[in-house]
């Protein structure tokens, strides 16, 4: 896995929002298929990595991102078409947001935007997503009512099944268990499981089981830099190098 | 052996409970009233209004054309050079603020020009309307050789509108959530087709509210029409629903209003009260069907 070339490369990354400078010039690589979890306690860059990632980061005034970040090999800044870049990657966000449109069209409007609208090509791919976000057998019967009107769990799920819509080759998961119960977390790392044998999973949590159970490497993120990036057997050993992230896995601080 | 006290309850009421409760009441009240004390003039205008309309109000007073010197007959060339005035005004007011109001939201920069952009919407917006008449006047009638004429007229009222469709329909914008557009920019969409498919659906209730509201204002100014395309009589006949031409001028409602009460002697005295009976009641009607349609529109966005 480790000799072919990497999805991502971050080389060297930094963000700025004003003055103020939130990442502080990280570098690291993430491998075809594996699951890559950052841990890290709030405020310390994870989701404003996420953003740098897919070029969102563009809507906010005010930030600067110096550094490069490539894709398959190629320079994020200089792409052509940056809504393909974001269609390789899927993002779903902490909070659940479920578009106040059907929850048909909520999982469609991805593949309509990037153009593909026959109803004979939307429909598999709407009833694949909702499979793996396990969430078609409640809403099977109910694709026409509103994504807004589905709980909070059931949204963050909707929100999966939108980022997996686009068949993205790159999945961020930010968070995506807050808004759950421990049963649908678990059938949806399940899921995380099987999917990365089709795409490559950045998965930031805050719950550093969850990186444990998934995760083939493991990043600890503290204030805007990597304090250690690593096997996650290794992060979660005894022996990490450096003593903080040994404290942060135990809940010694943070 | 001596009777025990009844246990006392952990909720009973203390000193600070009853005047808590007092202040409340009072509050209740005093809000209250002041609500009501908006209701008495409405419904006292109105009732004043009907009240003195009434010998003259009926259908005949608004299909049938002025007669003798304006003394007896309708209002009918008045009422539909209103309905030519607004509608003209919020077929060009309306898109152009829809338009420059989703760009501004949507997708101006926090930049100067964008700010200068704001700055001038809100200032045009507090414009007194005798200014936009001298201005209308210039542009229009003069500058851009329309003439005394329902184009400068509408053009006229157009400007005058515009500013409050823009703040309004920003606002309608600004009140759909950010992460509803976040979400359709992480999976790739356009600006535009997240404004398509998830903005304007659910801002549209507020932008048409904000739009329709500026009727009640276009239809009733009179300064402006007043420099730029309206007068004070025009002969046209009974219940023709196009009598005039764009270039030519036109009565109007409002101004027909200040004609009767202040230029033309012996006009009995119910077809005032009967004009800004129809003049009200027109804008009452759009009003109400604004509310019917917002209430309906309202009924199909939950989130």
């Amino acid at each position: 896995m480790s000799e072919a070339a990497p999805k991502i490369e971050v080389e060297d990354l930094r963000l700025a929002y004003g003055t103020k400078e939130v990442i502080h010039g990280i570098t690291f690589d993430v491998h075809h298929n594996e699951i890559l979890a950052v841990i890290g306690p709030a405020q310390s860059g994870k989701t404003s990595m996420l953003r740098c990632l897919n070029r969102t980061i563009d809507f906010v005034a005010q930030a600067t991102v110096r550094g490069t970040i490539r894709v398959d090999g190629e320079d994020i800044r200089r792409v052509r078409d940056v809504f393909a870049l974001r269609r390789k990657i899927g993002m779903v966000a902490p909070l659940p947001v479920g578009l106040p449109i059907t929850i048909y069209d909520n999982v469609a409007f991805a593949p309509r935007s990037a153009g593909r609208t026959r109803k004979a090509d939307l429909d598999p791919i709407v009833e694949r997503c909702l499979r793996q976000a396990a969430l078609w057998d409640e809403v099977k019967d109910r694709l026409g009512s509103l994504g807004t009107a589905l709980s909070g769990g059931q949204q963050q799920r909707l929100t999966i099944a939108r980022a997996l819509s686009h068949q993205p080759e790159i999945l961020c998961l930010d968070e995506f268990s807050i808004a759950i119960d421990p049963v649908t977390t678990m059938r949806i790392e399940d899921v995380l499981k099987e999917l990365r044998e089709e795409m490559t999973i950045l998965l930031v949590t805050n719950l550093t089981q969850q990186a444990r159970r998934l995760a083939n490497r493991t990043m600890f993120l503290w204030n805007g830099e990597i304090v250690e990036l690593d096997d996650t057997d290794a992060i979660f050993s005894a022996e990490t190098k450096d003593p903080r992230t040994r404290d942060y896995v135990r809940g010694v601080f943070g | 052996m001596a009777t025990e006290a009844p246990p006392r309850s952990r909720f009973a009421r203390t000193a600070f409970g009853a005047r808590n409760e007092r202040t409340e009441k009072l509050a209740g009240a005093v809000f209250g009233l002041m609500s009501a004390a908006m209701v008495v003039p409405l419904v006292a205008i109105v009732v004043y209004l009907f009240w003195l309309a009434w010998p003259s109000l009926g259908w005949e007073f608004i299909v049938d054309v002025p007669r003798r010197g304006m003394t007896e007959g309708g209002i009918w060339p008045a009422f539909v050079g209103t309905l030519y005035l607004v509608g003209m005004s919020l077929a060009v007011s309306a898109p152009i603020g829809v338009l420059a109001a989703v760009y501004l939201n949507e997708y101006a920069k926090d930049n100067w020009f964008n700010r200068v952009v704001n700055l001038a919407v809100i200032n045009l917006a507090g414009v007194p309307s005798i200014v936009h008449a001298l201005f209308g006047l210039g542009a229009f009638v003069y500058a851009a050789r329309f003439g005394y004429s329902i184009i400068s007229a509408s053009l006229t009222l157009a400007i005058m509108t515009l500013p409050v469709i823009i703040a309004s329909t920003r606002e309608a914008l600004a009140s759909v959530p950010m992460p509803f557009r976040e979400a359709c920019w992480n999976v790739g969409a356009t600006r535009w087709q997240t404004i398509k498919a998830v903005v304007l659906p659910n801002s549209i209730s507020g932008i048409l509210t904000g739009i329709i509201l500026q009727v009640s204002r276009a239809a009733g100014e009179t300064a402006p029409i007043m420099f730029t395309g309206a007068v004070f009589f025009k002969a046209v006949s009974r219940g023709d629903l196009f009598p005039y031409a764009l270039n030519e001028q036109c009565m109007a409602l409002s101004m027909h209003l200040y004609t009767l009460s202040t230029q033309v002697p012996d006009v009995k005295e119910s077809m005032q009260y009967a004009t800004a009976v129809v003049l009200l009641g027109s804008v009452l009607l759009v009003n109400a069907a604004a509310i019917v349609l917002r209430v309906w529109l309202r009924s199909r966005k939950k989130w």
